[in-house]
């Protein structure tokens, strides 16, 4: 029901009669949850169904993207969204490259904070060190559920509430 | 706004849905009618036959949603216009309920109908082609067309559709149960059992929406429509029943899930702060939740077992000494003043324990008031264990898995962001503290860190833990002077002395608490530890602080109880001469004059102790509660206000600078929380009324602190984890329980209650009340089992097994550790010699590849020697074309030679990709 009026708020008028009206990426992305995330560019990629690949969301989109950060959600479906989400390069693999940017995600824009290249070098070294079981330099879906499926504290931090 | 799951927005478009659910899912439903038509078209053939059955079938289906078919009939009289609206549902709120189940069943019905339509279709090229069909099907072709543009219209075109659909729906019908053979009955069975486990683990997939409600209706439908084929005659009428049966209680269950998520109390707060603050800020006010939780049930115990009955079926006021206000103190006890420190008539009430007598039984239902009293006593404490044993093993559960470190810093990686976070600032403090974070994890891990001067922190330390321990010394020996002294006054009696003399104890304690958790913070900073090590420094300072305070509290107490004592025994000498002398001299004036004619008010009593502690600490708990509330006024919202509204006319920039405003402080705020309810567990036992007034006080907290981090702090720097502190919290809470619950039952077992007062006077010790009971109120068979009981032959043997018990348990749990430390050993080497397997798989296809290339190669000369031969060398144009095909039929070559090969190295990808996942399980 609140979904519904969050989204209608989205739309513009003379659109309220369409039910397939998609609203545009930048629009979402004001979204004062969303806002400063710093994976809201991700996060609307992954959950546009838009063929024209510009994180557009409809309002069916808008619901599996409310649905997966719901509470309710499952340590699965919310693990699986948030590898897409890491998933930079959309090729359904993590690799160094996509760590890499998940690393300047996290440390913020700003210069003082970010950290140094042999830094972030040691960093994804020892996170695939970690997490890639099958030592293929890449962590895959199941490597990455595997790992947050042990985790203290995700399924509480991995949620949106409107 | 709160989800209550996916089953919301089902409600909330599933109008919309539906029609796409239509479209999307008539292409599947294509295929599942092609391969049931044979079945069905035998019953076709005896249509006519079975049509009145049928119909009746149909209406016994349709008779259980009685309710629906009304609402639906409702909906098409309204027409195409409230077909819009109800389009629309979310914006029409009431609806919601109604539309759900008609939803639902029209669900159910569009997809017999699309399918059947289908049939219909293919039949009609079979044998009569009704021109109706034909349209029918054109107009559905054209409506998924016009949808997207024309949307009124095509919903009308569906309400009238829905008529004469519903007309056509019961003349040609599908399955007939008694045709089926047992074979396919069995099949039917497994597929319904198939799509039974489909619908539940649905919402565990992570699918887009839209696929969700497909398979789910479909499914749905599917078993709507064979369930009831299962079964035969009576059978199946039980079974179909069964089945609405569970239907609706799901139904009802989820409604009532709803419900309960409905009733939880502060929910919208705390999503509201969650989402400003993060987690770490909401599980304070979870916590405090929490907390309100159990004193609501602790107060429900002492109101409803002990205050009530004592209030209506106890001796009214005035009737007995120790139930009215004595005649010294009778002019001042209504005094706001007095009642404020809950002397005269608030001294003398159900609130504290000297007011309660101690008849045996009272009242019409022998309420057997002192046992009930000391067994209330005991089962608080008993429950708070209980409870919260359970909420520290619930959270070791959910969190003991991920004890181990191995995926340190993947967490740091893939699960520190919290997404809840929706502030400007809580975002850029969370990006710094992930920043040190990761910075902090790579030195460790580098093990490069090197104190620049290890003797000056190493005495820098040693000093801020000598300071820090004078501090605890001084408090302590502060507390315990001001008790003392506040003795000698209550000695020369309170009238003569200040408001500031009369609450000095409770203005201490709450000032030490309040300012020596300041004091420790400059400390700290002498120490240069790291800050998540600095905080539990803290915290364990903090928490020694408050039970050096509580314990020097408690001890001065004990001095004072002892005191008042000694008082008694002089005041039980002083009675026995008075009631002598008073005896005496009725006797030597008047034979008939009786005792009773003295005003209860009048008599002599002696200084009910109980009732002195229940006081001390419902006075402690009311002063804690105001500075707690007085500092949140000034120390916050003041704050707050002065720095938003000086700063445009200050020498410096306020909000960044000196003052700014105020974090909340989790840790601080929780132990307080803490240390309030173990003096509630410590008095409650004395002055029945703590539970209520904790609960009022937890319950204005809740309120005001919730507005108060709204409107006037700001998110921490340090932002920690919710999670991993909750059991943490819970240790503590624990801790302080056992160490309240240590001086209660220290009073109860050793000191003989008073003479005079409370529910156990007269008696030897205050447990005495249960061996009475057991006398006279029990069989004596009962007494006898349960003095054999009790006997120490028999307990320590128990007690034995229990130890034994409990180190069976801890060395189990410690092999399954070792077990599973081991499986993930051999999951490591399994994934090491897949990985070595494929890694030859691969070589080989390698080689493979190169020699069939090297095939190809040859057999492309052969070619062009031949071709050479032939032709001569009248063509060399042509001998040069050639030479460029020739590499494309080799290259064909290869695909067929050593098969796949090509593709293979893909393939072994997909495999390494494959396995972890399948050795997982």
């Amino acid at each position: 029901m609140n979904a519904y009026k969050r989204f209608d708020k989205l739309v513009p008028k003379e659109e309220k009669n369409r039910i397939d009206y998609r609203v545009r990426m930048e629009d979402i992305l004001e979204l004062p949850e969303l806002k400063f995330n710093p994976f809201k560019e991700r996060i609307c990629k992954v959950f546009s169904t838009s063929d024209k690949k510009d994180g557009s969301l409809d309002f069916d989109d808008f619901l599996d993207f409310l649905s997966a950060f719901s509470e309710s959600a499952t340590l699965e479906i919310k693990s699986h969204y948030a590898f897409h989400i890491f998933d930079f390069e959309d090729d359904g693999t993590l690799g160094r490259q996509d760590l890499k940017q998940l690393v300047n995600c996290l440390t913020g824009k700003a210069d003082k904070t970010s950290l140094t290249a042999d830094e972030m070098k040691q960093l994804i070294n020892n996170i695939l060190a970690e997490s890639d079981i099958d030592k293929d330099g890449t962590v895959n879906l199941s490597e990455f559920q595997h790992v947050i499926s042990r985790s203290p504290d995700f399924v509480s931090s991995f949620k949106i509430v409107l | 706004m709160s989800f209550i799951g996916d089953e919301q927005f089902e409600g909330g478009n599933k109008e919309k849905r539906h029609r796409e659910k239509r479209r999307d899912g008539s292409k599947d439903r294509r295929k599942r009618a092609n391969a049931k038509r044979r079945e069905r078209s035998r019953a076709d053939r005896e249509n006519e036959e079975f049509e009145e059955r049928l119909v009746k079938r149909e209406k016994g289906r349709r008779g259980r949603v009685k309710n629906d078919q009304e609402a639906k009939k409702r909906e098409q009289e309204e027409g195409a216009g409230a077909q819009v609206k109800s389009g629309k549902t979310a914006k029409v709120k009431k609806n919601i309920k109604n539309e759900k189940r008609r939803m639902s069943e029209k669900a159910g019905e569009a997809g017999e109908r699309t399918e059947k339509g289908k049939k219909r279709v293919e039949s009609a090229k079979k044998e009569t082609a009704t021109v109706k069909h034909g349209t029918r099907d054109k107009t559905r072709e054209e409506r998924k067309k016009k949808r997207k543009k024309v949307f009124e219209t095509s919903s009308e075109h569906k309400t009238s559709e829905q008529d004469s659909e519903d007309k056509e729906n019961s003349e040609d019908k599908e399955v007939k149960p008694e045709s089926l053979s047992p074979d396919e009955l069995e099949k039917l069975k497994e597929a319904v059992d198939e799509k039974k486990k489909l619908i539940q683990s649905l919402r565990g997939k992570p699918w887009p929406m839209k696929k969700k409600l497909v398979t789910l209706r479909e499914s749905q439908q599917f078993l709507e429509k064979y369930e009831g084929a299962l079964g035969k005659g009576k059978g199946r009428k039980l079974y179909a029943y069964k089945v609405m049966m569970t239907k609706k209680w799901m139904k009802f269950q989820r409604d009532f899930e709803n419900f309960k998520t409905a009733c939880i109390p502060w929910e919208m707060k705390i999503k509201e702060i969650e989402s400003h603050f993060g987690s770490s800020v909401a599980s304070y006010f979870i916590f405090l939740r929490w907390m309100y939780g159990i004193n609501m049930i602790l107060f429900g115990l002492t109101f409803g077992l002990v205050m009530v009955p004592e209030a209506l079926m106890g001796r009214p006021y005035g009737s007995i000494p120790r139930k009215t206000v004595p005649r010294a103190e009778e002019a001042s006890a209504m005094d706001f003043a007095v009642l404020w420190d809950f002397g005269g008539y608030a001294q003398y009430s159900v609130l504290f324990y000297g007011f309660y007598s101690n008849q045996r039984a009272i009242g019409w239902l022998k309420f057997r008031m002192p046992l009930s009293y000391f067994l209330v006593g005991v089962g608080t404490v008993a429950y708070s264990y209980m409870v919260v044993i359970r909420t520290m093993a619930r959270n070791a559960n959910e969190s003991g898995v991920g004890d181990d470190n191995s995926f340190n810093f993947s967490w740091k990686m893939f699960t520190s962001w919290d997404y809840l976070i929706g502030n400007p600032e809580t975002a850029d403090n969370k990006f710094a503290s992930i920043t040190t974070c990761f910075k902090e994890a790579i030195l460790e891990e580098q093990e490069s860190r090197k104190d620049d001067n290890i003797h000056l922190t190493r005495f820098l330390r040693v000093l801020a833990n000598f300071l820090v321990l004078c501090c605890l010394a001084g408090s302590g020996y502060l507390i315990y002077f001001v008790v003392r002294r506040s003795q000698k006054f209550a000695l020369d009696g309170f009238e003569n002395h200040t408001w500031w003399e009369r609450n000095e104890v409770n203005m201490v304690m709450s000032l030490l608490g309040m300012f020596c958790p300041m004091l420790f913070d400059v400390i700290s900073t002498l120490e240069n530890y790291h800050p998540r090590v600095a905080l539990q420094w803290q915290l364990g300072r903090i928490f020694a602080l408050f039970l050096g305070n509580l314990y020097t509290f408690i001890i001065a107490l004990m001095d004072e109880i002892n005191v008042k004592r000694e008082e008694e025994k002089i005041v039980k000498f002083n009675i026995t001469m008075w009631e002598a002398s008073l005896y005496n001299g009725t006797v030597s004036e008047n034979f008939t004059a009786s005792p009773i004619t003295i005003h209860p008010a009048d008599v002599p009593r002696g200084p009910c102790w109980e009732t002195m502690v229940g006081q001390e600490f419902v006075r402690l708990i009311i002063s804690d509660t105001m500075t707690t509330y007085i500092t949140l006024l000034i120390g916050d919202f003041l704050r707050a206000v002065l720095v938003r509204f000086l700063n445009h006319c200050w020498c410096w920039d306020l909000e960044a600078g000196f003052p700014s405003y105020s974090e909340f402080d989790v840790s601080g705020n929780v132990l307080g929380l803490i240390f309030n309810q173990g003096m509630i567990w410590m008095g409650a036992f004395y002055a029945p009324c703590l539970p209520a007034l904790n609960v009022l006080r937890l319950h204005v907290s809740m309120y005001l602190q919730c507005w108060a981090v709204m409107c006037c702090n700001v998110p921490q720097e340090r932002v920690f984890k919710a999670s991993g502190s909750n059991n943490f919290y819970m240790a503590m809470l624990l801790v302080i329980l056992f160490l309240s619950t240590l001086p209660a039952i220290y009073t109860i077992v050793t000191i003989p209650p008073s003479f005079d007062c409370g529910p156990f006077s007269g008696k030897n010790r205050m447990f005495d009340v249960i061996r009475e009971t057991l006398e006279s109120d029990f069989p004596a068979w009962f007494s006898k089992v349960f003095s054999y009981a009790s006997n120490p032959g028999l307990v320590l043997p128990f007690i034995l097994l229990m130890v034994l018990a409990i180190y069976y348990l801890q060395s189990t749990s410690k092999s399954y550790k070792e077990a599973n430390v081991e499986l993930k050993k051999k999951l490591q080497m399994q994934n090491e010699e897949n990985k070595k397997k494929n890694k030859k798989a691969a070589q080989k296809a390698l080689m493979d590849l190169e020699e069939a290339r090297k095939v190809a190669l040859e057999s492309a000369g052969h070619q062009r020697n031949n071709n050479a031969s032939f032709q001569g060398q009248e063509a060399r144009d042509r001998e040069m074309e050639q030479a460029t095909r020739v590499p494309r039929p080799s290259n064909h070559m290869s695909h067929r030679t050593p098969g796949y090969l090509p593709n293979f190295p893909l393939q072994s990808e997909a495999m390494i990709r494959r396995a972890p996942s399948l050795q997982r399980h």
